[in-house]
């Protein structure tokens, strides 16, 4: 197994224990492309709080910065890391001890 | 943190090997316990869906028919867009035990990471709806 699903997986998970980073990630999954100046006005975070977050979600690849001038900058989503950590999600909703159960009951019904 | 790759079960069920196989491997018996509705073309290569009333709906592609002990199937990994390449494979193995069969379902590939993916992880920045919105406009303007 490539230690990278591991450590992509891992990085999504840090980011997302954060409840400002979700209300970051959230809105730019809702609203689109933002400056941080745009979040700072939408979210209760500091300007100076998000860029710290931003910081941290570019490391994680989650964000991207479009060129700009700094103050203009806009940061995009990115959706790549997140399917990693979806998979491991996957595996966990998978539910074969429920599927099994079915099939058990249903042959032992007739 | 430790990544599953692989899900393994095992169940000792109460009835041969033959019934437990058409549970598995029929339109009937997959729209019974797994699914709502079921079709399937019971070949390699051949293609099998299931439906759910909820509107959820799984297709496979079947990978082994080896009746009554090995039917193995490869699916789209739950919550990935539909475009997504990375399939996981799932084997079911029945083995006659005594009266019964001990069945067997082995889920594996949840951890893969094709190179492809690894450089839409780590390479390019133009996935996501902005990448389609604008190869929709590009396929507009074309037109």
């Amino acid at each position: 197994m490539p230690p990278d699903v591991e450590a992509i997986a891992e990085q999504v998970f840090i980011a997302l224990a954060d409840p400002s980073r979700r209300g970051i990630l959230a809105e730019l999954a809702s609203g689109g492309p933002a400056t941080a100046t745009d979040l700072a006005d939408r979210l209760p975070i500091t300007r100076q709080a998000i860029a710290k977050h931003l910081a941290l979600l570019s490391e994680a690849g989650l964000v991207t910065a479009e060129p700009g001038e700094r103050r203009r900058v806009r940061y995009r989503l990115r959706s790549a890391p997140m399917q990693v950590a979806q998979q491991f999600l996957a595996a966990l909703a998978r539910d074969w001890d429920g599927r099994l159960d079915a099939l058990k009951d249903v042959l032992s019904g007739d | 943190m430790a990544f599953p790759d692989r899900i393994e079960r095992t169940v000792e069920i109460a009835h041969p090997p033959a019934k437990v196989w058409a549970a598995l491997t029929t339109a009937e018996g997959l729209g019974t316990w797994f699914g709502n509705h079921a079709t399937i073309d019971l070949r390699k290569g051949g293609d099998a869906q299931m439906t759910w009333d909820s509107g959820d709906k799984a297709s496979m592609r079947i990978e082994r028919v080896e009746e009554p002990s090995v039917f193995g199937f490869t699916w789209h990994i739950y919550g990935l867009p539909d475009d997504d390449p990375r399939r996981t494979y799932v084997e079911f193995t029945l083995e006659p035990v005594g009266a019964g069969t001990r069945l067997t379902v082995v889920e594996s590939g949840f951890a893969q990471l094709p190179e492809d993916e690894h450089q839409k992880a780590f390479g390019g920045n133009t996935d996501g709806w902005a990448h389609e919105l604008g190869e929709l406009v590009e396929y507009l303007n074309a037109a």
